[in-house]
């Protein structure tokens, strides 16, 4: 019985001061299967890995590679041992070529042959049809490509498990098909893949099975042909999804007899070009476009988070200037952007300090909030938006994607916006606090806040906006409302079929 | 059950842990070696004043420019992840301001000591943000920026007073480097504690720590927030100009003048030991200036057990070396979590055995 499963992993437990992040789970991968391993953030998905690939060291439990036991001391290691990680972001070096990065760290010699090195890089390439060159520079290639190189560099090491960690969130759908072929290939070649993802569509695409985690605990696993989709969702949440269905209902958004908050013409910034742009009281708007179609530099541009060029601002009707994000939050907007890593968290402080930032920014360096005001604040938000830490003084950097988010959220919350901009709220974290996300946003709206929502999803938008702003190269190229919004009309115009 | 396990479980090391046990270590070691080491006693200095005396009033006193430049120091370390080097060149600038006002003016009264030392607060302070500027706006690596300060301060100081090392006498000048009459306690050390409130003063008064945290720990983050990361980084440096000014008044007024080339020598490098030893990141972000002045304590009583053992003082350096890498070694990321991790394995155990007897 043992014997048919290339991976075991029995009863895993691992514990963190305070929290238990994995209570006896179990995963299996067999060989030439791609698994797909779900769960709502801070399920102990990423956890699971890190313990399969040692980065973190299990306290209870046993790891069966080919039917031995096995420990895995270090990430080296588990590599030697023929587990292969490939995460989100690209580990590689970007100004060395791509041969130089399939080999990089591996060479059994100080010299090497560049030429012999060459050659055989540009074999592997071939072998699994990856669309680049070996002496090409991996920083010229796309992402989809530079992810392909790390495969291949994990896959010429001889791997038997392959571990994906969100491998398509920063990929556009044609660079993910040719991602899955590559993994469809792999699998035909009997490596084993375990595929961690958000995008339960690529699940049901590629996958053969499924694993689910909840609160660090093993759901099941399921086949994934004989999962539908929602009753996947609902094992990861935990909770049945009336809830979801009841929001996309809520479709009269009524906004148009508002006066107008926030009006630019002509506003542009040193990465983004001139545009119009209004907003009514209690409107929820988007932008949308793929990804560099300038979606995010218009909203950095309102905000002032990049050197504005140029363009006239009025708020409430009164001209306003607004050339970086302290003048912004003094006149009511608030910004949440794309990369909470970069741009959002202070990862060090705690809970508490990160959501009273920007509040005492705005009250100014001589006015500090005092020690049991922020408390009451951190405890207020942690309780309305349901943030899980395991306390206010927690370091932020210690908890989920989702929980962070919120973390941001609440910090923006705190400065009773009248405007907030949300770039990407909802990427990468779980289906229940995406929901959570959208719920905030309509109720903030009902409330007259006025929120610029943009996703990558078209249809979280459609969800949740009332007018759709459609950019394209950089260049506003529709305005969609009422009838109009709907995912084909929105394809075409992002296309370009009818603008 | 998920109280119980965080009841017991280890919450890591503080960040004072290691320089309070180094401190403690070497009381220990001290009080073994010579039982009556750390005994004070009244003694009269050459004004007739009852003051107090001993080796541990001599370390305290003389970690005293030290602990306020450590001060100074870590706010900077904090917002811009690197250290100024110049602190020594540019008291020895400060200094010299210091003994060229109270030179120019006829006689010495209290009122010209302390436009002296204003004097010498404003320049230190320019030169500061000299350094703040080249750090902040032109985004010179820190130890790159102040290298120039570093290697030009000491000219400087020289000029101001036309190469001669000016003596000052005065009794003011000789109360703030040795004693007020009356007071038993060293002036130096009454210093750092004026600094140390008004340091406490700026932290609970702004919200400096914060800002400064946030820019220290993501200064794209913080900038998106509304801080104005150039102004904080600028400001760390004019708030340490502040800070050698102050020792390097301290330190003129020990000697009663003023030597460009030794007064505060090499003291750069002990600053930025005391930030690293008080558990403070070099690389920015969370502080403590608690630690940062223990650590500058603990260097301090290094120095003066060593010497109180006779090395001589050309082995001082090498001895002190020794200790230094075994604190930072003891300090370093990968030390803790070893030791964290035994001891969560400890209370881990101590809990099986208790739920056991429990169940028994």
């Amino acid at each position: 019985m043992q014997e048919e499963y290339l991976l075991t992993m029995r009863r895993i437990e691992k514990r963190f001061p305070g929290v238990l992040a994995l209570n006896g789970v179990d995963f299996t991968l067999r060989d030439g299967e791609i698994h797909a391993l779900m769960g709502e953030n801070g399920a102990g998905k990423s956890t699971l890995i890190k313990v399969l690939t040692g980065v973190y060291q299990m306290d209870g439990g046993e790891i069966r590679l080919e039917g031995k036991p096995m420990v895995i001391h270090s990430p080296q290691d588990a590599q030697k041992k023929g587990i292969s990680t490939v995460y989100q972001e690209i580990t590689l070096c970007p100004n060395l070529t791509v041969a130089e990065n399939i080999f990089i760290g591996r060479g059994k010699g100080v010299w090497v042959r560049q030429k012999s090195l060459e050659k055989r890089a540009d074999e592997i390439l071939s072998k699994l049809g990856i669309p680049a060159r070996s002496t090409q520079l991996l920083g010229s290639c796309s992402l989809a490509v530079q992810q392909m190189v790390a495969i291949a560099r994990a896959v010429d090491m001889n791997c038997k498990v392959l571990i994906l960690d969100e491998p398509t969130s920063s990929l556009d759908d044609k660079e993910v098909n040719r991602l899955f072929d590559l993994m469809r290939d792999l699998k035909s070649r009997g490596v084993g893949i375990i595929f961690v993802t958000h995008f339960l569509d690529q699940v049901y695409a590629v996958s053969d099975r499924i694993t689910v985690l909840r609160n660090g605990e093993l759901v099941g696993e399921y086949l994934t042909e004989e999962l539908p989709q929602i009753q996947l969702v609902s094992k990861m949440i935990g909770k049945e999804l009336e809830e979801l269905s009841s929001l996309s209902e809520t479709e009269e958004k009524k906004t148009e007899e508002k006066e107008i908050l926030y009006e630019a013409e002509g506003l542009s910034s040193t990465e983004a070009l001139p545009f119009d742009f209004a907003i009514r009281r209690g409107e929820v708007n988007g932008f949308t476009g793929l990804l560099g179609s300038g979606r995010s530099e218009s909203v950095r541009a309102i905000f002032g988070a990049d050197k504005v060029t140029g363009g006239t601002v009025r708020i409430n009707g009164k001209p306003v200037k607004i050339s970086k994000p302290v003048d912004a939050m003094k006149h009511g907007i608030g910004y949440l952007a794309e990369d909470r890593k970069r741009d959002g968290i202070i990862a060090e402080l705690s809970v508490r300090e990160n959501i009273i930032l920007a509040l005492q920014v705005m009250n100014g360096m001589f006015k500090p909030i005092s020690r049991s005001e922020s408390e009451a604040f951190a405890d207020e938000y942690i309780k309305v938006l349901n943030i899980k830490t395991a306390s206010r003084e927690t370091p932020v950097g210690s908890l989920s994607g989702g929980n962070q988010q919120k973390v941001i959220l609440a910090r923006w919350l705190l400065t009773h916006p009248d405007y907030l901009i949300l770039d990407e709220p909802t990427r990468g974290i779980d289906v229940g606090t995406k929901l959570e996300i959208q719920k905030l946003v309509l109720k903030l709206a009902e409330e007259g806040v006025s929120v610029t929502f943009i996703s990558s999803e078209v249809e979280e938008m459609l969800r949740t906006c009332s007018r759709l702003i459609v950019m394209r190269d950089r260049h506003v190229v529709g305005e969609l409302t009422g009838q109009d919004l709907n995912q084909t009309q929105v394809m075409k115009t992002i296309a370009g079929g009818e603008a | 059950m998920k109280k119980f396990t965080k009841k017991f479980s280890f919450n890591g090391f503080g960040q004072l842990t290691i320089p309070l046990i180094a401190i403690a270590l070497l009381v220990v070691f001290n009080l073994i070696r010579d039982p009556g080491f750390f005994s004070i006693g009244i003694s009269h200095n050459s004004n007739g004043n009852a003051v107090l005396s001993g080796n541990l009033i001599s370390i305290i006193n003389g970690a005293s420019e030290l602990a306020i430049l450590a001060m100074g120091m870590t706010l900077v370390t904090a917002a811009c992840g690197g250290q100024d080097i110049s602190v020594g060149a540019a008291a020895a600038i400060a200094g010299s301001v210091f003994v060229k006002v109270l030179k120019t003016s006829s006689s010495i009264s209290g009122v010209t000591v302390i436009l002296a030392f204003l004097c010498a607060c404003v320049v230190a302070m320019i030169f500061g943000s000299f350094n703040g500027t080249l750090v902040a706006v032109f985004r010179i690596q820190p130890m790159i920026a102040t290298l120039i300060l570093y290697t030009c301060g000491r000219s400087i100081a020289y000029w101001i007073n036309g190469g001669a090392t000016p003596t000052v006498t005065s009794s003011i000048v000789n109360a703030i480097g040795s004693f007020i009459p009356g007071i038993p306690v060293p002036t130096p050390v009454i210093i750092v504690v004026v600094m140390g409130v008004l340091f406490w003063l700026l932290f609970h008064f702004t919200s400096l720590r914060l800002f400064t945290q946030s820019v220290g720990i993501n200064g794209s983050a913080a900038r998106l927030n509304g801080i104005d990361a150039r102004f904080i980084k600028l400001l760390s440096f004019i708030i340490l100009g502040v800070c050698v000014a102050v020792s390097g008044c301290i330190g003129v007024s020990r000697l009663g003048l003023i030597n460009h080339e030794t007064l505060l020598l090499d003291v750069e490098m002990d600053t930025i030991l005391a930030v690293a030893i008080g558990g403070n990141n070099l690389g920015g972000g969370k502080f403590k200036l608690s630690g940062s002045v223990i650590g500058a304590y603990v260097i301090q009583m290094l120095t003066i057990t060593l010497y109180a053992m006779k090395v001589s003082s050309t082995d001082v350096k090498a001895y002190k070396a020794i200790v230094i890498i075994l604190l930072v070694v003891i300090g370093s990321p990968v030390i803790k979590e070893k030791f964290s991790r035994f001891l969560a394995r400890l209370s881990d155990k101590r809990r099986k055995v208790s739920v056991k007897g429990a169940e028994e």
